[in-house]
Order: structure tokens, then C-alpha cells, then sequence
């Protein structure tokens, strides 16, 4: 033990103010974390070379042309659709901040206060036509400084038969994403579950109120700073700590 | 409850009391919730109906009383154990839960194109079980609420033959978990295929018998013809999919659009009907059923013996199940091999089912035509053995917005025939 608590506890009795028990707990807290887990691993605690004989690298950060992968037939209209956002924005082709093709899909990494312009010209534009939004789905990355929050949308051509992603981010402290519902209506309650999840705040959105939590609720569930929550169980005499306080592979 | 000048927002207590107050004001318009426990809004669904005499004026949606955090509780489980949770989001169409998220998954793994044949067929033949059984119930709780108990009980007894059929396959009547990332949990059980091969014959009967009594049923007709009316462009804008959006006259259907299990291999049509009313949406779905028998027999004729998990040790779980006297567990060959036969098979073993597998860092979207529409599922990687975020697009949940745009100006008998129309299960809804 360290020698700090003993010096600590250097002619104090069992009664004494500091063997109480809030101020026990208190400095239990204000102690700082030597290991984490039930069995102090800090890498996987593999010793099969099972899990760690691979090591993959991260998704790409961007790709460049040509998109269209000849060999892969999943990637045919990339090239085009490319093309034809480039075409279709104009001037604002600066939107687009890099497009990433993985694993035969696209997409379209996009500042957000083009989101709109984006959203509007998939839409009408007779080259692009994604008449259909099937969504958007929240993100959090809390290590990604200043683009923690992330929106993903997933636009679908019936037109071209044709499927394409569109994300866009932003930073925790400033969690404002502009709503698309005047351009798709049907993303209305789509947006309202990630504010509800995430916490993201759709600008221009009708009516943004959460809407699988109760109206009162604290936080934001989705967010990977907020915990999973659960009891533990017990059972015989033995306890069960939640899942997310269970020894875990990382 | 609250009175004011224009309307009186009766949220529960006495009616008795809401009457009374209606009488004192000269309010006219009656704001009444219909649910969340109400036995014809299809579980926990709440309407927030604005009634002006018998004419609903304004028709809102609450949802989220069966929301039970999947998406948040599959990010602390392995890849594999997520498909016990998605099976149980929309209950109705538990296989094709299954199936969009393990198309996800390989997706992200890479391994698309290394599903065996097999499995891919066994998944077909599943999910247009599956969507059989769906359509039963849709027909059956349909015409519940709109008081035709017969076709109730006739629509869950056909579904019941369905169900044994699945119970059969895969052990469970719902709730599976019989597709996995990388194939499906286990082969066919012998005397499967002619089990099937009953129901065929027997199917189309009974679809007949449902047709006779609905098809030209005059109190059905008038109760459904014209009503809830949703155009193209409507369903359009509003992210409409499946039966819904075929009944408004485009024949959208990503088995033909985007094939995925091998569904090019497959002869079928995509039943379309122009009416955008509650009557064709049932025609559709009549159809679609006789579609579905028709692609169960072409799966039995593409059966070919051969392995039902992919053939890569690092991710399909080593373990062949087998019934033992004690129910249905590992076999018994494979408890020797690992037990006393190899220390490696035994550390292999409990590798990749404590553990899991890893997924490369990156994310996909794969989407399949269930039951219901288009049911999508985006699931990110960090790269490690359990997802980073899974979200599932449901259906269900993007169509009851379309409550409004159907039910408003109609009458509230016509809100029962929408909402059934829509066939929205809430566990899909809220998850």
C-alpha cells in the first residue's frame, strides 16, 4: 500500500474523521486509476496469437480517382456520380471535403452548412435523382477532436438504381447540424431519434423533440460517454456487475 | 385534461367528466388519444387524433413505449451475439433482421462473396417464410380491426403452419437467430424438405380460402376501398417502401433492384396495384405471398448439399450443433476433438466465441426488402470484436409518419384501417 495512506493513518484511531465512511469513499474517488477491467489486462491479455496476428489498418481517410474499381462491379456508376454532384454543385463543388469509396460503397464527406445545397441537388438533379433518403443515423466519436458528432445519410436513386452515403460532423461543442426535411420530409423523425440518441440539434427541423425517450429525459443514450447502465445481478450469492463493468475484450 | 375555446384535450380519465366539460364549452373539436393499450393500434402505438364530429381533423403519432436500447446494447456484445438482439426488433419479421445485419457484417468483413451457396438458399427460403408468415398476420390483425374475427383465426392458423416449419428449421417459432455473420447457425434438419413440400400444396388453399372471403367481401370493400389514400409522389417524400409503395403503383423491390443472397437466380414477379388504398395494399400482399411460394419451391430445387457457414476458421464458429438427449447442443464429436482430441481446437473454440471475431474499422449499409419495406442496417467499426454502432433502419418506423398524410379528413373508423394498412410492429419501431 502507499505510503501516503499510512502516513495518513499515522496515529489516527479506527473512529477518527478520516476513517468515516463518506470520506473513505470520497478519496477512493479522488484516487487516481492504476488498471481498469477485472483482471488488469491492458491489451487483449491474448496468449493464443489468436486475436492480435493481424493487424488491419483503419478505414481510408480518402480516395481518389478513378472510383470506379473496373474489377468490381459494385463501384460501376461511382465515377458518374462523382461527376455529376461535382456538376450539379457548381460553385459550391468546395462542399464535397473528400469522398472515400470502401468496400464498394461511396462516400461523400460533406461540410455542413452545404448540407442543404448537397441534399437538394441529389435530389432534383436529373443526373443524380436520389429520390429516396433512407435516414440518417448518428455517430459519436469522442476521440475525433472537433468532429466528434457524425450524421450519416444514405440516399437511394430508383431512377439510376443507384445507392450513395453522404456524411457530415460536428463538434460536440457546438452540436448543430442543418435538417434536410424540407428537402426529404420523410428524415423528420429520422433526425428526431439522433437528437434524441446524440444529441445533435437538426437547424430548421419543425418540430425537434426526442422521441423514443420520455420528453424529461438527462442526456443523450446513444453517446458513448453515457454509460449502459444496468444492475447487478445476483444470483446464489454471486453478483453479476452490469455489461458494461464485465472483464471485456477491447 | 384541457378546455380551451377550440378544443378539449381529453388525455385519459373520465369519460364521463370530458362529456360533461364538452357540454359546458362551445368547443367543437375533441383532441382524444388512441393508445398506447389500445387492442387495435398493433401493440403500444399512440394516436393523438384531433376530431371534429366523427371526422378526424389532424392525426399524430407518439411512439417509443417499447423502446429497449438494441442499438446501444449490441455495442457491448460481440459481432455474433447482435443477432440475438436485432432478431427481436420488428418480431414479426425476425429473419430478415437478421439477415440485413449479417449482410452488414460481411459486408464489412469483406466476405460477400465467400457465403456458401447454401446458406445463401437457406436464407432465401427463410425469409420468404418469413415473409409469408408476416403477411398472415398483417391480413389477420387487418381484418380484427375492422371486425372480421374469421379471418383473424384463419390468418394465425396459416401463419401457425408457417411457424412449425421454422420451428423445425431452426428450433425457435420467432425470435431465431438462425442467420449468422458468415452463414446461417446450422443445416436443414432431415424431413425438412417435405414438410415444405406439404405446405406448398397446402398453401395456395388456403391463400384462396383468405381471398374468398375478403376479395369481393362487400363490407371489407367498403371499409377499404379508397380509404387512406397515398399517392406516388406521397410515398415518395414521405420514405415510403414495400407493400405500401408497390400499392401506389411502382414496382420497387430490392430483391429485383439489388439483389443480395442470390435473389437474380430467382423467378418471381413483383406484384403492383395503382389503387394507393388499403384495398390494394391488401392485394398486394395477397399476391406477394403466391410470389413467395413460388421462390420457397425454386429454393428446394436449388438445394445442393454442401457446408452452411463459411469455410474460414476465424470466423465461423466451430461448433456443429447437434440434438442430444438433453435438447439441442454441441456434438458430441465436437466435445471430444476439443476436450481430449486437440488443445488448439479447444483454445480456438473459446477464442472465437468469448472473444469474437474482429471487424476491420469502417462502415456499411446493407438493405433488404423485408415484409414490410426497406429494412437497412449501417453498422460501423472501430475495428475491434463488438460493434461500434449499429442502426437500423426500420420500415416501420418511417411509414407511420405517413399516418397523417392518410388519416387526416377522414373519418377515425378510416385511422384503424390506415394504421392497419401500414402493418407497423413496434418493436421495429422503437427498438
Amino acid at each position: 500500500m502507499s505510503t501516503e495512506n499510512e502516513a495518513n493513518h499515522n496515529g489516527d484511531g479506527a473512529e477518527a474523521p478520516e476513517n468515516l465512511p463518506d470520506r473513505r469513499g470520497s478519496e477512493r474517488l479522488a484516487a487516481p486509476v492504476v488498471r481498469t477491467g477485472m483482471f488488469g489486462t491492458t491489451t487483449t491479455g491474448d496468449t493464443s496469437g489468436y486475436g492480435g496476428l493481424r493487424v488491419r489498418g483503419s478505414a481510408p481517410a480518402a480516395s481518389s480517382r478513378p472510383f470506379t474499381d473496373p474489377e468490381d462491379p459494385r463501384t460501376a456508376d461511382f465515377d458518374r456520380v462523382a461527376d455529376d454532384l461535382e456538376a450539379a454543385l457548381g460553385e459550391g463543388a468546395g462542399a464535397v471535403e473528400r469522398i472515400v469509396v470502401d468496400r464498394g460503397e461511396i462516400t461523400f464527406h460533406v461540410r455542413r452548412d452545404a448540407l442543404v445545397e448537397v441534399a437538394r441537388a441529389l435530389r432534383d438533379d436529373p443526373a443524380l435523382r436520389y429520390e429516396l433518403c433512407t435516414g440518417v443515423s448518428g455517430v459519436h466519436f469522442p476521440d475525433d477532436t472537433d468532429r466528434e458528432l457524425h450524421a450519416v445519410y444514405h440516399f437511394r436513386s430508383i431512377t439510376h438504381n443507384s445507392q450513395i452515403r453522404v456524411e457530415t460532423t460536428c463538434p460536440d461543442a457546438d452540436p448543430h447540424v442543418p435538417s434536410i426535411v424540407s428537402v426529404y420530409p420523410t428524415n423528420d423523425w429520422h433526425e428526431r431519434e439522433t437528437w434524441d440518441f446524440f444529441g445533435i440539434v437538426f437547424d430548421g427541423h419543425p418540430g425537434l423533440t426526442r422521441i423514443q425517450m420520455p420528453d424529461d429525459w438527462h442526456g443523450h443514450p446513444q453517446r458513448k460517454d453515457y454509460p449502459l447502465g444496468g444492475i447487478p445481478v445476483e444470483y446464489r450469492g454471486a453478483t453479476v456487475p452490469p455489461p458494461d463493468e464485465r472483464r471485456s475484450y477491447k | 385534461m384541457t378546455v380551451t375555446e377550440d378544443y378539449i384535450d381529453a388525455s385519459g380519465g373520465d369519460w364521463d367528466e370530458v362529456i360533461e366539460r364538452a357540454q359546458a364549452t362551445s368547443a367543437e373539436r375533441l383532441v382524444v388519444n388512441m393508445g398506447p393499450q389500445h387492442p387495435s393500434t398493433h401493440g403500444v402505438l399512440r394516436l393523438i387524433l384531433t376530431l371534429d364530429g366523427e371526422t378526424c381533423t389532424e392525426a399524430r403519432v407518439g411512439i417509443g413505449y417499447l423502446h429497449t436500447g438494441i442499438e446501444k446494447n449490441m455495442e457491448y456484445r460481440t459481432w455474433t451475439q447482435g443477432t440475438t438482439f436485432v432478431t427481436r426488433m420488428d418480431y414479426l419479421t425476425p429473419l430478415f433482421n437478421e439477415t440485413a445485419y449479417c449482410l452488414a457484417v460481411e459486408r464489412l468483413l469483406d466476405v460477400s462473396d465467400r457465403i456458401p451457396e447454401r446458406a445463401n438458399v437457406i436464407r432465401v427460403l427463410v425469409m420468404e417464410l418469413n415473409r409469408m408468415a408476416s403477411h398472415f398476420v398483417a391480413m389477420a390483425t387487418f381484418g380484427m380491426e375492422l371486425g372480421a374475427t374469421t379471418v383473424m383465426t384463419n390468418g394465425f392458423r396459416e401463419r401457425e403452419m408457417i411457424l412449425d416449419i421454422l420451428e423445425l428449421i431452426t428450433g425457435l417459432r420467432m425470435n431465431h437467430a438462425y442467420v449468422r455473420p458468415g452463414g446461417v447457425a446450422q443445416d436443414l434438419p432431415p424431413g425438412v424438405v417435405g414438410k415444405i413440400r406439404e405446405l406448398l400444396k397446402e398453401m395456395p388453399k388456403r391463400i384462396a380460402t383468405m381471398r374468398k372471403l375478403l376479395d369481393e367481401n362487400p363490407v371489407y370493400l367498403a371499409r377499404t376501398r379508397d380509404v387512406a389514400y397515398l399517392n406516388l409522389p406521397g410515398c415518395m417524400a414521405l420514405g415510403v417502401t414495400g407493400p405500401l409503395l408497390r400499392a401506389s403503383g411502382l414496382a420497387w423491390d430490392l430483391r429485383k433492384a439489388k439483389p443480395y443472397c442470390g435473389y437474380e437466380d430467382y423467378e418471381f414477379d413483383i406484384p403492383v396495384s395503382d389503387g394507393g388504398d388499403v384495398y390494394a395494399r391488401y392485394r398486394v400482399r395477397m399476391a406477394e405471398m403466391t410470389e413467395s411460394l413460388k421462390i420457397v419451391e425454386q429454393c428446394l430445387d436449388k438445394l445442393r448439399p454442401g457446408p452452411v457457414m463459411i469455410e474460414d476458421a476465424k470466423i465461423g464458429w466451430p461448433a456443429k450443433l447437434a440434438l442430444g438427449p438433453d435438447g439441442m447442443g454441441n456434438s458430441p464429436d465436437h466435445i471430444a476433438h476439443i476436450m481430449s482430441g486437440s488443445m488448439e481446437a479447444l483454445i480456438h473454440h473459446f477464442k472465437l466465441v468469448t472473444e469474437g471475431f474482429r471487424v476491420p474499422a469502417g462502415q456499411a449499409y446493407a438493405a433488404v426488402e423485408s415484409a414490410k419495406g426497406e429494412l437497412g442496417c449501417h453498422a460501423v467499426s472501430d475495428g475491434g470484436t463488438r460493434p461500434y454502432r449499429v442502426h437500423f433502419r426500420d420500415p416501420s418506423f418511417t411509414h407511420l409518419q405517413a399516418v397523417a398524410a392518410m388519416c387526416e379528413g377522414g373519418t377515425v373508423a378510416d385511422v384503424i384501417a390506415a394504421v392497419a394498412s401500414i402493418d407497423p410492429v413496434m418493436g421495429g419501431v422503437d427498438r
